[in-house]
């Protein structure tokens, strides 16, 4: 990470620093579109106004990922796709995280066949797994919020 | 309206095709040989009209000779008419020619049946796989004898190699 | 002099914050450069084609068009301030100006140079 990578001594000045830069990512949080298959319908209801996803500062969807990062993997992964989507995961600048939105993205779901990537933690490393076939809107909200939670225990400053 | 195009393809055609009618539907099995000109005659016919070709799928019957299936359903725009034409396939010589040149829409269908089921196509312009990748060197997936999870491909990723990042 | 030191604060809080922002910012963020993350961006494949495309001849154009009607404005200036103390040959010379330069405008409109599309 950056220079003041882990240097400093645990205390109340650090680990209080590392709550605000912690806060300051997690309420930022800026996806990008990365919509595969019907779970993307169920992100795109997750924006929508009903289940608002922007209250937690998470609704500017990014078409790019240089300028995103949080990447929701949501959609079945065929092998050809894979090349992709590691492409797309290479260009996003650090500190970046990935949600697996579903069960095709997380294991495969139920096909299992010769061209469906058995979870997409296979060539990617991924934070959260939200499963559902599709999972409904307040449970990719429940992910997101558990991903904050992971960001929060985040250490910057602090050995 | 079926009635017609059932006795002008058997006026025609009646020594050469072999009928099969079943709820409504018309299906005629050619040989492969004069596969060609059969379907060259259901589009340029001014009574037959047929100038869509609506699906160009395939099967496979893995215990019988010959063992694949060319089935062509084809639609009239104009008269509002449809009939199926199917035609054997065996596996030693597995080809068959292109419709291309009588309907543009074949192109992708047929670069579909390659891809999944291995039948070549003669005389079509540009025969390589469409839904795997273009190097894929398994086979053919929609086979009987293919396994449903495959040979491996989808869980090598050679496109990590090399990559000095995690 | 005492009444500029508001306004030397506000700069100097102005700069400080700025500077504050970007250097916490250099010492937080974390810098981890790797072939693959410096490719450019084109959908997740390798680009195509040529990543510069042709200069529009247009902004060399606006560019020429702009300079010679700012001279005109450099010259309108002094004129119009000092108008009322030169005579009428002042005037006479100065639309005879204008109307060459108003052709040459005319000339650039009909021809399609103010056209941006």
């Amino acid at each position: 990470m950056g220079l003041i990578d882990h240097s400093f001594e645990t205390n109340i000045v650090t680990t209080s620093l590392d709550t605000v830069v912690n806060w300051a990512r997690k309420s930022a949080l800026w996806p990008m579109t990365f919509g595969l298959a019907c779970c993307a319908i169920e992100m795109i209801a997750t924006v929508s106004a009903r289940y608002d996803l922007d209250r937690f500062g998470a609704g500017v969807f990014r078409a790019s990922p240089r300028q995103s990062d949080l990447m929701i993997v949501a959609g079945t992964v065929c092998r050809k796709m894979a090349p992709v989507i590691r492409r797309i995961y290479d260009q996003m600048p650090e500190p970046r995280y990935v949600i697996s939105m579903g069960s095709c993205a997380t294991s495969g779901n139920i096909y299992n066949s010769y061209s469906v990537v058995q979870g997409v933690d296979r060539f990617i490393p991924v934070d959260i797994y939200v499963p559902g076939c599709p999972p409904r809107p307040e449970a990719l909200i429940a992910g997101i919020l558990r991903l904050q939670e992971k960001i929060m225990k985040e250490k910057v400053f602090a050995k | 309206m079926q009635k017609s195009v059932v006795e002008k393809i058997k006026a025609d055609w009646g020594t050469v095709v072999s009928l099969k009618e079943a709820f409504g539907e018309i299906t005629f099995s050619v040989p492969r040989a004069r596969i060609s000109e059969f379907l060259k005659y259901l589009h340029e016919d001014s009574a037959l009209d047929f100038d869509h070709i609506t699906d160009l799928t395939s099967v496979d019957f893995p215990n019988e000779e010959p063992r694949f299936e060319v089935v062509y359903q084809l639609y009239s725009i104009e008269k509002n008419h449809r009939i199926r034409v199917k035609a054997r396939v065996p596996e030693d010589d597995c080809t068959i020619d292109s419709a291309t040149h009588i309907w543009q829409g074949a192109n992708f269908l047929e670069r579909e049946v390659y891809d999944m089921m291995g039948i070549v196509f003669n005389n079509h312009p540009d025969l390589r796989r469409i839904l795997m990748t273009e190097d894929y060197d398994e086979g053919y997936p929609l086979r009987k004898d293919f396994p449903v999870e495959g040979r491996g491909w989808r869980d090598s990723f050679t496109f990590l190699d090399g990559q000095k990042q995690s | 002099m005492e009444s500029y030191i508001p306004i030397a604060i506000f700069i100097l809080i102005a700069f400080g914050f700025g500077a504050v922002t970007i250097i916490m910012g250099y010492l937080v963020r974390p810098e981890n450069p790797y072939a693959e993350k410096l490719s450019p961006y084109e959908s997740g494949v390798d680009p195509i084609g040529d990543p510069h495309p042709r200069f529009p001849l247009r902004y060399y154009l606006i560019a020429m068009l702009f300079v010679i009607f700012d001279i005109e404005v450099v010259f309108l200036y002094p004129w119009a301030v000092s108008f009322l103390n030169l005579g009428v040959s002042a005037l006479i010379s100065m639309i005879v100006f204008i109307a060459v330069l108003l052709v040459g405008y005319f000339y650039a409109w009909k021809k399609g140079a103010l056209e941006w599309d």
